[in-house]
């Protein structure tokens, strides 16, 4: 397959401070006790898109990912790790490595993208309708997962329309208006010379830009170059392709619509919209090519959507809600993603673990190689990483854990996130709060909410 | 509100009338438009013949036929001609079927025709709204039960419509019928109407949703493949809801819209009319504190009421539901080109059983013969004519040899010569057309005569009798009537408002047009001589209608001929440039005009407000010249001055300004000799206008200003007056109790109605932001409607003082209804404030004090006197000399102040003594 797949793993993501720093950039946030960017690589690899360029902001990170990389699919994958200055923006980080970019069409993929989507799926729509740009949607969440915090679930229903706003033809291939909930002020504008061309036009509420598109280059390319305004793929260069989808600019360069535009003027137009009907391998001619031959020359190009079945899972790691979200997920309900194999009690217990006396650890739990549990401990709905050391008495529920994390005795622990390295000490009882690399919580402090980083930073 | 707890009793007991109510419908036999002239000036348009049958006969066909059992036909123009036909015809025997006629003249649009049913009170459960120009085959049972259904869950769901999937030309953006294209956004779930739009935003490169609407529903349909069928399943709210909105007009653009955007009043205008009655009643009672008290009472029921109606509107989100109807046929003759369209699709046999060959009603029997040919019985037919497909031929009618026809209709009783050439064209009745004439998409009425070897090029409209001269060349898209045009009405913007196509224009030229007619008929032979010969050829009669320059390059589009390839290729040019643009622009930027007359039009309103005062001053002196030398009297003055102080967006302090330069002018001009005669002069007419000076005077910056502005006067331009500045007058006026109240009862009427105006305009400015213009040109209208009312009921009232209070206390009623239309966003405080605030001036107002002249005849208060005097304190030696001239005056009204009592009658006397 000619696709060349540019895995965005970029943005230090401040919505996750205190969980990502310099040591631990946001692709490498362990979830189920694995980098998430191994989610978003494997599931490329599945798909058999090889051809990979990682690109992250900043040089430091770009070094622990590479390093990371190159320990783990060094014989798998062609992974190629480009770094680019900070704060530039997906369009600015495609324009940084367009060098690299060579084959004919472009895979892009955020690096924080946990699904199970099979991206070889939207590569074959792409292909199929000859798109210019082909993005994919997922179901939205319809609001926070029944167990998680209750501030989550109240925040979606609360504020409906932050997810995207999507118009779709009737055969929900086309995408035809594309905006974010949050960003519009009030008013959904459409252009009536798209709805012309259309007819009908679906707008939804309920689906998700996933995050994943697929670009042609040489058009990806171009409007890089003539936008050199445009800082983000999803905010300024889709919704421009979107728009000027029946009055494109772009295309008429391709050579490919060269060749085309000379068929046309010599066959009659419905030949061509016949031969085009059966190249394209679809059932009915798509509105660009009736609107096509309504028009002297073929001036439009497409925009396609692939739309992943309801039962699949995609989410992104944005947020540290999402973070705790996707690690219950991965151990849960999407289990089949984890790449691990669960034992009878529906856990997954390293071997190397040690459990104290009448230490209970309950289904859709994880515990990591070589951790240590005390006695009458319990785990819920947890993930604990590798070489913890986790003393008697202790409850962890909904939380995750990272590694080298030593726990006192008598602690308890709810939905909370706790970083690598960090020390708890006896008889803290933690409570939605997130606790940075590195810290020490003293003995007998309650918390509630809180993020707990070191001072330094 | 009472209407409201009628529709809601209505409703309870729907559920077991269900049954046994008999379907009504609403046949509007009058289209409100003017889409068919010439030929409606003569006949109605549901009486125009279509393939031969009348259209009325299809919709009443079609409606007995889905089940409808009783037809209330609504007749406006000439409704004379209706009711004879209806009379004549056989629908008043049918059984299981009745129909009944209502006849108006008065009404311009179909939101004046519900109004009126309303009244009648002739509907009893859901009814079907239709025009009587619509063709349909579509069975009602479905979409009447959808409708009840949804009625039972949802109060709210008061209209169903009916539309079927037809895709507009993306080039000429409109669709085979003609009409212009439309979107709508409807739920895809429930199928309830979010947005609809037709050419009235025609420019705009972007349809703007309400981001809101997605929060119920997870997705939206956006249409452009609709076609509106004007059927519409309505519940008997609608006719309420018609009435409570009194400026709705247009179905579609008005009351749909206006449902949409939720910009809906409920029931405003029936405690109006209560309070109204109940005031006429109290008026009877003599005593002006009578009256003081009663509009009193009336003023806190309207807030009570208006309350009330506020909270009541808060929760009514009327909805509309559409209908979509696949297999079945339904469209509506709005223009030349429908008729061309459905005429078509009639002899194609889409619209079954309602064809040619098919009697159903009043049409005589056709033999439906290969290629779509339909022929009446008794036609003679020379051997050598040719007749084409899909072609109607009606019964007695001759035609030559070597004649082609094809694609038409020919009426009945027609003689068609030889070597004729017709295509596409529709042919009356009793139409005579000569050897070798060319026709070609024409439309050809009744007792017309083409003389032989003339050619009709595409587009041509030939109306009632008209006779086209020997090898007469009529030009494409030419409209030829008996009938001249009625000269053209100058835009009235209350007109454009309304709708262009519903119209006062429409009822007042028919009427002239009538005249016209029956003076054209009966001097006809007169009148040929008088026939332009060269303008139809040798031998024609009729006048050529010049095609308004506003339609002209539109006229392609409607008319019943083929598009030309030119108009094609130059609107596929227009389709491309927008496209340009949206792409240039980004996306949001509307491509021309729509936003960009916007903004001027409010540049220009500030620019005028700043720039007219002037004018303004003119305005009102040259109303009051009028007044006074035509006798008009003080409160139609009054009147006259607000409305003009409304139209130049004034204050009443400027009124109060331009009303005492106009006063003070009138003196200056009467002849006089000496100082003192032209201050007698002034004296009288001050005291002859006092009350209309006094109307303006309610506050002490009105007052000021009226210094002011004498001030200013006797600086600039009548310097005779300056001697006269703080000359004190001596006689005496006692101002009888009665007549304070009076007035002050006016003042507070207008000022309360002015204010609550003003407070419309201003909350209503902010809540539809977008829609600024029309908010003003809504104010406008209602502004102009409502003090026409006032004005001439104050006429009907022959005692002035009576008038007076009624002028003064509907301006209340007035100012209170506006309360009732912006109540959506105003606070009760503010009502309650100002209905202190008129308390409080009421017996303040009562303590007028009575000094030098205005003083003296209750025009300027001391407080404003002393003001004054404190605001020119700091001012120079040149702007004092009128401050220092009456010095005395002011010093002794600060004596008298002090010394202040409560019998201020008394003191006054005395005080001047």
């Amino acid at each position: 397959m000619d696709f060349q797949v540019v895995v965005l793993a970029g943005d230090f993501a401040n919505k996750l401070i205190p969980l990502v720093s310099k040591e631990v950039p946001k692709a490498l946030l362990p979830v189920a006790n694995r980098p998430v960017l191994s989610y978003v690589l494997e599931l490329l690899e599945q798909s058999n898109l090889k051809d990979l360029i990682v690109v992250v902001e900043g040089q430091d990170a770009a070094v622990r990912v590479g390093g990371w990389i190159s320990g783990a699919y060094v014989d798998r994958l062609h992974v190629e790790v480009a770094a680019v200055p900070e704060d530039v923006g997906t369009a600015g980080a495609l324009r940084a490595i367009a060098h690299h970019l060579t084959a004919k069409d472009i895979m892009v993929v955020s690096g924080d993208l946990v699904s199970d989507v099979p991206p070889g799926a939207v590569a074959a729509a792409h292909r199929r309708h000859d798109a210019v740009v082909t993005a994919m949607l997922c179901s939205a969440p319809v609001s926070g997962p029944s167990d998680s915090g209750p501030s989550g679930g109240k925040d979606k229903t609360k504020k409906p329309g932050r997810y995207n706003l999507i118009g779709l033809d009737p055969t929900k291939q086309f995408l035809l208006y594309i905006a974010t909930g949050a960003e519009l002020e009030k008013d959904i504008r459409i252009q009536k010379s798209i709805l012309r061309a259309v007819g009908q036009m679906e707008i939804r509420a309920d689906l998700m830009d996933a995050h994943l598109y697929a670009f042609k280059r040489s058009v990806l390319q171009e409007v890089l170059d003539q936008k050199d305004t445009f800082q983000s793929l999803r905010q300024d260069v889709l919704p421009y392709l979107v728009r000027s989808q029946l009055k494109s600019k772009v295309l008429l360069n391709g050579t490919p619509q060269a060749e085309e535009n000379g068929n046309e003027k010599i066959n009659s137009q419905k030949n061509q919209v016949l031969m085009s009907r059966i190249l394209a391998n679809a059932s009915t001619p798509s509105f660009h090519e009736l609107y096509d031959t309504n028009g002297s020359a073929r001036r439009s190009h497409k925009c396609c959507v692939y739309i992943a079945s309801d039962s699949k899972y995609c989410v992104r790691l944005n947020s540290i809600q999402a973070f705790s979200d996707i690690n219950r997920d991965i151990i849960g309900e999407a289990s089949h993603l984890s790449g691990y194999s669960f034992s009878a009690h529906n856990n997954i217990i390293h071997p190397s673990a040690e459990l104290g006396a009448k230490t209970t650890v309950g289904p859709h739990c994880m515990l990591g190689e070589g951790s240590q549990m005390g006695d009458k401990c319990s785990v819920k709905r947890s993930v604990i990483g590798r070489h913890c050391r986790i003393g008697s008495n202790v409850k962890v529920a909904n939380s995750v854990i990272m590694n080298h994390v030593t726990i006192g005795d008598g602690c308890s622990i709810q939905g909370s996130v706790i970083c690598s390295n960090v020390q708890v000490q006896e008889r803290v009882v933690l409570k939605d709060c997130q606790v940075g690399a590195g810290f020490v919580v003293t003995a007998g402090s309650e918390c509630k909410g809180e993020a707990l980083a070191k001072k330094d930073k | 509100m009472g209407a409201h707890r009628k529709g809601a009793t209505r409703i309870s007991e729907d559920s077991e009338e269900l049954a046994r109510v008999p379907l009504q419908a609403i046949l509007l036999a009058d289209s409100f438009a003017t889409k068919f002239r010439p030929i409606t000036l003569e006949r109605p348009k549901v009486l125009l013949p279509l393939v031969n049958v009348p259209m009325l006969n299809y919709t009443l066909a079609w409606l007995e036929s889905a089940g409808v059992e009783e037809v209330i036909v609504f007749c406006c123009a000439h409704s004379k001609q209706v009711i004879d036909f209806l009379e004549s015809s056989e629908w008043f025997s049918q059984p299981n079927f009745s129909v009944t006629m209502i006849e108006s003249h008065h009404s311009v649009s179909a939101g004046d025709a519900l109004r009126l049913i309303y009244e009648r009170n002739v509907i009893h459960g859901d009814f079907i709204l239709i025009s009587g120009d619509t063709v349909s085959n579509m069975p009602l049972t479905q979409v009447l039960q959808e409708h009840r259904e949804r009625r039972k869950k949802d109060a709210n769901a008061v209209m169903t419509m009916v539309i079927k999937r037809s895709k507009p030309s993306p080039i000429t953006r409109q669709s085979r019928l003609g009409t212009d294209e439309l979107f709508m956004a409807i739920d895809p779930n429930t199928k309830q109407l979010l947005y609809y739009e037709d050419k009235a935003d025609y420019s705009k490169g972007v349809i703007s949703l309400d981001k809101l609407l997605l929060v119920d529903n997870a997705s939206i349909s956006l249409h452009n493949d609709i076609q509106d069928c004007y059927i519409d399943i309505c519940s008997p709210e609608v006719l309420s809801l018609f009435t409570d909105n009194f400026d709705y007009q247009h179905l579609r653009r008005h009351f749909v819209k206006g449902l949409l955007l939720d910009d809906v009043c409920v029931a405003p205008t029936r405690p109006l009319l209560l309070a109204k009655h109940s005031y006429l009643m109290c008026g009877h009672y003599d005593g002006s504190s009578a009256n003081w008290t009663c509009s009193l009472l009336v003023l806190a029921f309207l807030i009570a009421n208006s309350w009330g109606i506020h909270l009541f509107c808060q929760i009514m989100g009327y909805k509309i539901f559409t209908h979509e109807i696949h297999s079945s046929y339904a469209a509506r003759i709005e223009n030349f080109r429908s008729y061309d369209a459905i005429s078509k699709d009639i002899i194609q046999r889409w619209t079954y059983p309602f064809v040619p060959d098919v009697k159903f009603c009043g049409n005589s029997a056709t033999k439906l013969e290969r290629q779509g040919m339909y022929r009446a019985t008794e036609v003679v037919q020379s051997r050598s004519a040719e007749i084409g497909p899909f072609t109607v031929i009606g019964n007695g009618t001759t035609i030559g040899s070597n004649t082609k026809i094809s694609n038409s209709v020919v009426g009945e009783m027609c003689t068609i010569g030889s070597n004729v050439s017709i295509e596409g064209s529709y042919i009356w009745n009793n139409v005579a057309i000569e050897d070798g004439c060319k026709l070609m998409h024409a439309i050809i009425c009744d007792g017309v005569t083409v003389k032989s070897g003339a050619v009709l090029e595409p587009g041509v409209v030939l109306s009632f009798k008209v006779v086209i001269g020997q090898q007469f060349v009529v030009p494409s898209y030419s409209k030829v009537s008996l009938l001249q045009q009625p000269t053209k009405q100058d835009s009235d913007e209350e007109l454009e408002y309304a709708d262009n196509s519903s119209g006062i224009v429409e009822i007042s030229s028919i009427t002239d047009a009538e005249d016209q007619s029956n003076g054209a008929m009966t001097s006809q032979s007169l009148e040929e001589k008088f026939q332009p010969t060269d303008e139809l050829g040798t031998g024609g009669v009729g006048y050529v209608w010049s095609i308004c320059e506003g339609s002209h390059e539109e006229e392609w589009r409607h008319s019943i001929a083929p598009i030309p390839a030119d108009k094609l290729a130059e609107a596929m040019e227009s389709t491309e440039e927008d496209l340009d643009l949206i792409t240039q622009n980004g996306s949001v930027l509307p491509p021309s005009g729509e936003l960009k007359p916007d903004s001027n039009d409010s540049d220009d309103d500030n620019e005028d407000s700043r720039d007219d005062s002037v004018d303004f001053e003119k305005e009102v002196e040259l109303t009051f010249l009028r007044a006074v030398h035509e006798n008009i009297k003080e409160d139609h003055l009054i009147l006259e001055v607000n409305s003009l102080r409304l139209s130049f967006n004034k204050i009443f302090a400027d009124c109060a300004g331009a009303i005492f330069y106009s006063l003070m002018k009138l003196a200056l001009e009467t002849p006089h000799n000496s100082p003192s005669e032209l201050c007698n002069n002034a004296l009288s007419v001050i005291t002859k206008w006092k009350k209309l000076l006094k109307s303006y005077l309610t506050d002490i910056d009105e007052q000021i200003e009226v210094i002011l502005k004498f001030e200013e006067m006797c600086l600039e331009s009548a310097k005779e007056f300056s001697p006269l500045f703080a000359k004190v007058p001596g006689d005496d006026i006692v101002v009888p109790s009665g007549t304070v109240y009076k007035h002050s009862c006016l003042l507070l009427a207008l000022a309360s109605s002015m204010m609550t105006l003003w407070q419309f305009s201003f909350f209503h400015g902010i809540r539809l932001q977008g829609n600024c213009w029309q908010t003003t040109m809504k104010c406008r209208r209602n502004h102009t409607m409502l003090f026409k009312t006032a004005a001439t009921d104050a006429l009907l009232d022959s005692s002035s003082g009576e008038a007076n209070c009624f002028a003064a206390n509907l301006c209340l009623f007035l100012g209170v209804l506006f309360f009732t239309y912006f109540l959506k966003v105003a606070m009760v405080a503010t009502i309650f404030g100002l209905f202190l605030g008129n308390l409080l001036a009421l017996l303040w107002l009562g303590q007028l004090r009575i000094l030098w002249h205005l003083y003296d005849k209750d025009l300027i208060q001391e407080d404003a006197v002393l003001k004054w005097d404190d605001e020119k304190k700091d001012a120079d030696d040149y702007d004092k000399v009128f401050v220092k001239q009456s010095e005395k005056f002011i010093q002794w009204l600060r004596e008298a102040s002090e010394e202040e009592d409560e019998d201020e009658d008394a003191k006054n006397d005395s005080g001047r003594s």
